[in-house]
């Protein structure tokens, strides 16, 4: 007996979902679930996991100040940083850059953030190395300067890191800005700076926004970079996170870390999105 | 304007040039170049723990993605068969997917695979008949199943971007002129989304091949290309990781430079 073209057509949609959304419940929700029930529990005294039900794992999270601190702080400040040097980048390519080879310039900033960070990151833990230039410095009578394991070198592997991902949401929200606009601004006096500043980058600001968002996040679970660059010293949460789960073995209260993470880059969204919304005046906010 | 632009060309290349450069260097310094050598890739490629970790990497990477991309575009399809509310539902999911940090991702799993395992390791060895029972643990699976998820809405977000650009006008004249769905779909839709299948493909086994963070998890006693690395980053600063770099980058170049040329036929200006 045929089915019913409704009843078929559900099967099918099920059918065409049921792997990714059992992949989604299994190795998304259910694993955010055994966190957040880990996070209350205490540690084994082997280490590891026993259950209970406290909150001292939550009360304790102050022991691990510094590390939200150096995230919180260098996290926006990445971001920021990646955001002056990518605006004039994004502008160029988006108004200035000649079309005939737009399409192949834009591709020259994409293809570094596909390739692997591990790598990228390694690059500068050798230049900035005691054989990299501190060694050219010596050579020239500088002695004893240490870039490496140092805030600084942090921050410029976050730039470096991240800088394609700022890029291209502001690219793209510039690309997309209506050429007449700026001929009107003009035809009406406006000076070019001041079209600038009441023209482009008002209506740039949503892409502006997605790549602070998308960059800040990003940034906040962030390990490799502090890793390699901050050598211990500067850390952040990320750092925290692996020393409690592969050495300390303190799942319980990394696991509470790891929640109080994810709501922290929550709240930023929800922030990020309200006020991309106000700018834009719609709910679209493109996220990748 | 144009010498800015410039710069940061330089910013993004030159440091990965010298890694590369330097990969050819005769000697151990990173700031002086002695001469020109292979000998640090015959010494890597020597290197049976790397050739190990490379292929493990290949293995994880490949069956990863290709789960990614049927998955992830059976979602993509079935995704705009939903009603409004449940597609909210799935649409936040994927997008859940891909905003957690990729280090709470590797946390979550490795806490409830090990709750899982630290359950039916013992059931099963109970029913076990034989001598020796199987045990599950973290590995292969741990990673592949990890890295699938990100990958897998990675793959739905591409390809559901390119199947809102088809227009509805062509299915439904395939329908008009009395084609079944499924030979709609095979003649007409599939051939029009597979670039970006393949697009997300490439991009899932590039994401794959490269992470490190999540592996490093749930890898349990496996070990991947970047945690072969990075365990040698710790011991010190080689030539010979700048020659594994220089492999790296070079794999990962090819698969992104595909990868592009794929997406481009779909779109004439570049939005990625």
């Amino acid at each position: 007996m045929p089915l019913a073209p409704k009843t078929k057509r559900n099967l099918v949609t099920t059918a065409l979902l049921a792997p990714s959304g059992l992949w989604l419940f299994v190795f998304l929700v259910l694993p955010f679930a055994a966190m957040v029930i880990f996070s209350f529990g205490e540690r084994a005294p082997a280490g590891g996991y026993q259950p209970a039900f406290t909150l001292a794992q939550y009360a304790n999270l102050p022991a691990r100040a510094a590390a939200f601190w150096n995230t919180l702080i260098l996290a926006p400040v990445g971001a920021f940083v990646c955001l002056l040097v990518a605006y004039p980048a994004a502008y160029f390519l988006a108004v200035k850059a000649d079309p005939r080879y737009r399409l192949m310039l834009v591709s020259l900033v994409v293809v570094p953030f596909w390739t692997s960070l591990l790598v990228r990151t390694y690059a500068w833990m050798y230049i900035l190395g005691s054989r990299g230039i501190p060694n050219l410095l010596s050579m020239i009578g500088i002695e004893d300067v240490r870039m490496l394991n140092t805030p600084g070198a942090v921050l410029l592997g976050i730039v470096y890191g991240y800088l394609p991902l700022m890029i291209m949401p502001i690219y793209v929200s510039l690309e997309k800005l209506d050429r007449r606009l700026l001929e009107a601004s003009a035809d009406l006096g406006a000076k070019p700076v001041s079209t600038f500043f009441s023209v482009t980058l008002p209506l740039s600001l949503p892409g502006v926004m997605t790549g602070v968002a998308l960059v800040t996040i990003l940034l906040l679970g962030e390990y490799l970079i502090p890793q390699l660059l901050g050598g211990g010293k500067v850390f952040f949460i990320g750092n925290a996170l692996v020393d409690l789960f592969l050495q300390s073995r303190n799942w319980p209260f990394g696991s509470a870390i790891a929640v109080t993470l994810v709501l922290v880059v929550v709240v930023i969204l929800m922030v990020a999105m309200r006020i991309a919304w106000r700018i834009s005046g719609s709910r679209q906010v493109d996220l990748v | 304007m144009r010498a800015l632009m410039t710069a940061v060309y330089v910013f993004l290349y030159a440091p990965i040039a010298l890694v590369v450069l330097f990969s050819f260097n005769a000697g151990r310094s990173a700031s002086e170049f002695t001469g020109f050598s292979l000998q640090w890739y015959g010494k890597a490629l020597g290197n049976t723990f790397l050739i190990t970790a490379l292929q493990n990497s290949l293995i994880i990477a490949f069956t990863s993605a290709i789960l990614a991309a049927v998955f992830g575009t059976m979602a993509a399809l079935g995704m705009q068969r939903l009603g409004p509310r449940m597609r909210a539902v799935f649409e936040g999911l994927m997008a859940a997917a891909i905003v957690v940090p990729g280090v709470v991702i590797g946390i979550a799993t490795l806490v409830a695979l090990v709750a899982v395992f630290g359950a039916i390791n013992p059931a099963i060895a109970s029913l076990w008949p034989g001598e020796r029972p199987p045990q599950f643990g973290l590995g292969y699976g741990s990673i592949i199943a990890a890295h699938g998820l990100f990958t897998m809405a990675l793959v739905a977000m591409i390809v559901k971007a390119r199947i809102a650009s088809l227009g509805r006008d062509i299915v439904e004249a395939s329908a008009d002129l009395y084609a079944t769905p499924w030979t709609t779909f095979h003649q007409i839709v599939l051939p029009q989304i597979l670039p970006s299948v393949l697009a997300g493909f490439l991009l899932a086994f590039t994401f794959s091949f490269d992470d490190f963070i999540v592996a490093f998890f749930v890898a349990g006693s496996k070990t991947t290309l970047p945690i072969y690395v990075f365990a040698s980053i710790r011991r010190g600063v080689t030539p010979e990781i700048n020659a594994v770099a220089t492999m790296v980058l070079v794999a990962s170049l090819i698969l992104i430079l595909a990868a592009r040329v794929l997406m481009r036929e779909r779109k004439t200006k570049s939005t990625e």
